[in-house]
């Protein structure tokens, strides 16, 4: 059965279609991948995923619950089961990373100080930060606030993981480095992980299935095999990074050598 | 002439939406009050709401301090270059003693945490809102309102009433070193004269109208924070409406409350 099943969902902003009809059903433990290019719509889809917002039409049932007509108090129980990273982290500045991490612990479960403690070391120490439990969020570089808000996604051991763009800013190795503790995040905790990203390294290496999104509609949903061999042009163009309707190479120098042949510019 | 229609028309309809956001917001507001209370709510909000009563009152008493003497000078001297003429010099007590009591206590006190913290209320929320530590507290199932707004909050509505009280003090303090060496008159004298010019009634009056301004001030503060659309520079935007705003829904306020005081003790 589906952890997360979207069925004609359908997101406008202003009158303009952001997401337009899609569906999609994602399984207990496996990890997918939502890709496609910037305003493709992924990280709207994300959003509705985790109920921040509203569709116009079509509904997002997660864990059995549809989280736009359930009440808040179903609603915070289902967002409970899911841990968030968002793409800056978002780890409160106001608060110390090991205070970001206790948060949800503190304000959520009955737990005992002493063992919230002791949780927030193992969590820390899980995502490689033991030694900066101290420091606030403005302390740590890039890396290590997704790592930390990652830490802070585990908390309350949910039973889905959702990440946007968790390699976004990041230099290449501390993107892999993202992107291995994913894979184990996967193996010792056996979450589901949905991942939103246009990272195509990032994507193949932790994806168990992909959707690729283009214009607010899934053009291709599969294994990470099928997305490969997809004859759907938008995913071809998209693998094989070819430039789009934006850098028209030819139309661009056209329009300079028209602007240096001009009258008033040789004048 | 239509155009014309049309944007006095649409700003009018801004307005009226921004009010019921407010109202909405302060509904809100006073419903998740009851966590940020001592004993019977959240202690990690209470804990919050002293660290505000801190920055908003501490923090701003010698500021609110040095206004309210400068202002107390100012008045005593004014009005006794004009009393003087008349041979009612002594007047300058009642002038200084109710027009601080009543009227520039709450006022000044409104005006500078206005400036500081309703300015710094919009600045902390509109880059939670940036960064999406907003988005984040509604994925951890935090209601942003509860734990961000109802704090700051309660802690306008001790620290403003606390000010005002400090800042009438202040005034009428600086009016009685006037009196001192403008006409030798003790300062114990001075102070048995600003007792039998004031009423209970003007400082309930006051009281009231503090309360009104910290409600204002924290209200108006919080919401341009979480109307922010944007990056960082709509976080300028926003601290600079706030304050604007407060400021004169401040002193609109007043000329209402001063209204009606002052038809409730007409005979």
């Amino acid at each position: 059965m589906a952890i997360i099943s979207i069925r004609d969902l359908v997101v406008e902003y202003d009158g303009r279609r952001i997401l337009d009809g899609l569906n999609l059903d994602i399984e207990q433990g496996e990890t997918m991948v939502l890709l496609g290019g910037s305003g493709s719509g992924k990280s709207t889809l994300l959003r509705q995923i985790i109920g921040l917002e509203r569709p116009r039409s079509g509904t997002v049932i997660v864990k059995g619950t549809d989280i736009n007509s359930c009440s808040q108090s179903e609603l915070n129980h289902v967002r409970r089961s899911i841990g968030v990273t968002f793409q800056s982290g978002a780890l409160f500045n106001s608060l110390t990373l090991e205070e970001n991490v206790a948060l949800n612990l503190r304000e959520h479960t009955e737990l005992a100080p002493p063992i919230i403690d002791l949780v927030v070391s193992m969590l820390l120490a899980a995502v490689g930060l033991s030694e900066f439990g101290k420091l606030r969020p403005q302390e740590l570089s890039g890396g290590m606030k997704k790592r930390g808000a990652v830490a802070r996604a585990l908390a309350l051991d949910p039973e889905i993981l959702v990440f946007d763009e968790p390699s976004a800013g990041l230099d290449p190795v501390v993107a892999a480095e993202l992107d291995e503790l994913i894979l184990l995040l996967k193996q010792v905790y056996q979450v589901t992980i949905v991942v939103v990203t246009h990272e195509l390294t990032s994507a193949f290496m932790i994806a168990d299935r992909m959707a690729m999104l283009y214009d607010g509609a899934f053009v291709a949903v599969g294994t990470k095999e099928e997305i490969k061999s997809s004859k759907n042009p938008h995913v071809q163009q998209f693998l094989d990074r070819i430039p789009g309707k934006i850098a028209r190479t030819t139309e661009i120098s056209n329009l300079f050598e028209r602007y240096l042949e001009a009258p008033e510019v040789n004048q | 002439m239509a155009t014309q229609l049309e944007r006095v028309g649409r700003k009018t309809l801004d307005q009226l939406d921004y009010l019921g956001s407010l109202s909405i917001q302060l509904w809100v507001t006073l419903r998740s009050m009851k966590k940020a209370l001592p004993f019977v709510g959240n202690r990690y909000r209470w804990k919050a709401s002293v660290d505000q009563m801190l920055q908003i009152g501490v923090d701003a008493f010698p500021m609110v301090a040095l206004m309210a003497v400068a202002s107390g000078f100012i008045l005593a001297m004014q009005g006794a270059s004009e009393l003087r003429r008349f041979g009612a010099l002594h007047y300058v007590i009642d002038l200084v003693a109710v027009g601080f009591t009543r009227e520039l206590g709450p006022l000044l006190a409104a005006i500078a945490v206005s400036g500081r913290s309703g300015s710094a209320f919009a600045a902390e929320v509109g880059t939670m809102k940036v960064t999406e530590e907003i988005d984040a507290l509604r994925v951890m199932a935090f209601d942003p309102v509860e734990f961000v707004l109802a704090p700051k909050y309660l802690a306008a509505l001790v620290a403003v009433p606390c000010l005002s009280i400090i800042s009438g003090v202040c005034g009428i303090v600086a009016g009685g070193i006037f009196m001192f060496f403008s006409t030798h008159l003790g300062f114990l004298l001075y102070l048995r004269y600003v007792l039998m010019s004031i009423e209970l009634h003007d400082v309930v009056s006051a009281l009231i109208k503090s309360i009104a301004f910290a409600t204002i001030i924290a209200q108006v503060g919080c919401l341009e924070g979480f109307r922010v659309r944007g990056g960082p520079d709509a976080v300028g935007r926003s601290t600079t409406a706030a304050v604007v705003k407060a400021t004169f829904l401040v002193v609109i306020a007043d000329a209402v409350f001063t209204a009606i005081f002052y038809f409730m003790r007409k005979p």
